[in-house]
């Protein structure tokens, strides 16, 4: 809920201008059209202020960014130190 | 060289010649019946795109009709100066060049743009070569789009940053007063001869929105907004676009480093980007296109998203301005 809470006001208030209802935490937000790559860029300012990391070049994926799901993910493998999705479903 | 560009022959049955013969009745007809223009202004940059253009406007109008403006300022290759004055000599058109170096710098283009870049670099000195480029590859796995700058340091070092918002959005917004003070100079010289601006976008560019509105997209009528880069390659052929034009790989010539524009945008070579656009607009099924390309299938999945969003990313360059009512 800490990450869930502030990617998600953060995404609804800059990309859907407060409109979210309706916004899912699994929608894609290439697919929805709600992120486009300037929008990424602000993504990822918005992540490394607010959660205070650097997010390396090959972190920037679809895998990792794509959702408010995706991203609560990532942060928290990225606070856990893990690189491999599997692993950080074998610590949950 | 060129080869790469051409699209595999059983993916379209592009008639070069019959297209030269359509586009030249259809842009005389323009022309004289509702822009009410004798003659045609085309910025020539020495890439194919002008040059098609330029060529096909020297078929419709007569050259005499036609005049052929060189745009370069201080990050322009000299040698692309050097081929449109060359292609405005073979086709018998006027030339004319202008310098927009001055403007530029009259509009602050370069020092806001050098402001960023020194953020980013602070030993930039302006004058050093510098790119950006799109880091996403489709081809070579699922990226998220986003641009990296790579300067060449005074020892020939490159170094490379992603870059931040802030710094993207300037460089980007100072460089684009290139396109559009080009784009002023032509309507300058058009309304000077009473002639008509003719834009030089082809499909690739319009569709996925790399053209600046308001700046090379400004023009009063566009001959090859409808068709892909590998077709024009096929018009440049039959109108016998000199071979050191054809032979060039297309650049932006807007940054002081040398980028290709598959380097920039795009991320795909043409053929292949026009091979799998061109099926996707026919419908046809994802293996089928993996199949005949020799591609997997997800490679070709991440091609038609690529195109999706850089399509959906940019509607509202390509929208007129909206109104009330």
């Amino acid at each position: 809920m800490f990450y869930r809470d502030r990617v998600r006001d953060y995404i609804v208030e800059n990309f859907l201008f407060g409109e979210g209802n309706g916004f899912k935490d699994g929608d894609s937000l290439r697919e929805k059209g709600i992120i486009d790559s300037t929008g990424v860029l602000e993504l990822i300012a918005f992540l490394e202020k607010e959660f205070e990391m650097r997010i390396e070049d090959e972190e920037i994926i679809p895998d990792n960014l794509d959702s408010v799901e995706y991203i609560c993910e990532f942060l928290q493998r990225k606070r856990l130190g893990v690189q491999d999705r599997k692993v950080q479903f074998a610590i949950d | 060289m060129r080869e790469i560009f051409m699209p595999p022959k059983d993916h379209t049955n592009f008639d070069a010649e019959k297209t030269v013969a359509d586009l030249s009745a259809w842009i005389r007809k323009q022309m004289h019946s509702v822009l009410k223009k004798r003659g045609a202004v085309v910025g020539i940059s020495g890439g194919i795109d002008s040059s098609v253009v330029a060529a096909l406007c020297a078929r419709a109008l007569e050259p005499k009709w036609v005049c052929g403006l060189a745009l370069p300022e201080r990050d322009s290759s000299p040698e692309s100066l050097q081929l449109a004055e060359n292609l405005a000599k073979q086709l018998e058109i006027d030339f004319d060049v202008e310098d927009i170096s001055a403007g530029l710098e009259g509009m602050g283009a370069y020092r806001r743009r050098d402001e960023a870049v020194k953020r980013i670099f602070p030993h930039y000195h302006p004058g050093d070569a510098f790119k950006i480029t799109l880091q996403s590859n489709p081809l070579h796995g699922d990226w998220l789009n986003v641009f990296r700058i790579t300067m060449v340091d005074d020892a020939g070092r490159e170094h490379s940053e992603r870059l931040k918002l802030e710094d993207y959005l300037q460089i980007v917004a100072a460089s684009n007063m290139k396109q559009r003070l080009r784009m002023t100079m032509l309507y300058y010289h058009a309304e000077l001869r009473n002639y008509a601006v003719v834009g030089t976008g082809n499909k690739n560019e319009h569709g996925l929105g790399f053209f600046v509105k308001h700046g090379d997209g400004g023009a009063d009528i566009k001959p090859i907004n409808h068709l892909f880069k590998t077709q024009v390659y096929q018009l440049a052929e039959a109108l016998d676009v000199p071979r050191s034009i054809i032979d060039r790989p297309p650049t932006t010539d807007t940054y002081p480093g040398e980028v290709t524009q598959e380097e920039f945008f795009f991320r795909l070579p043409f053929a292949t980007m026009d091979a799998i656009w061109q099926e996707a607009e026919q419908g046809t099924a994802i293996e089928k296109i993996s199949a005949s390309l020799s591609l997997e299938p997800g490679t070709v999945r991440r091609v038609f998203d690529d195109l999706r969003q850089k399509q959906r990313a940019t509607e509202y360059l390509r929208l007129p301005p909206l109104e009330f009512g």
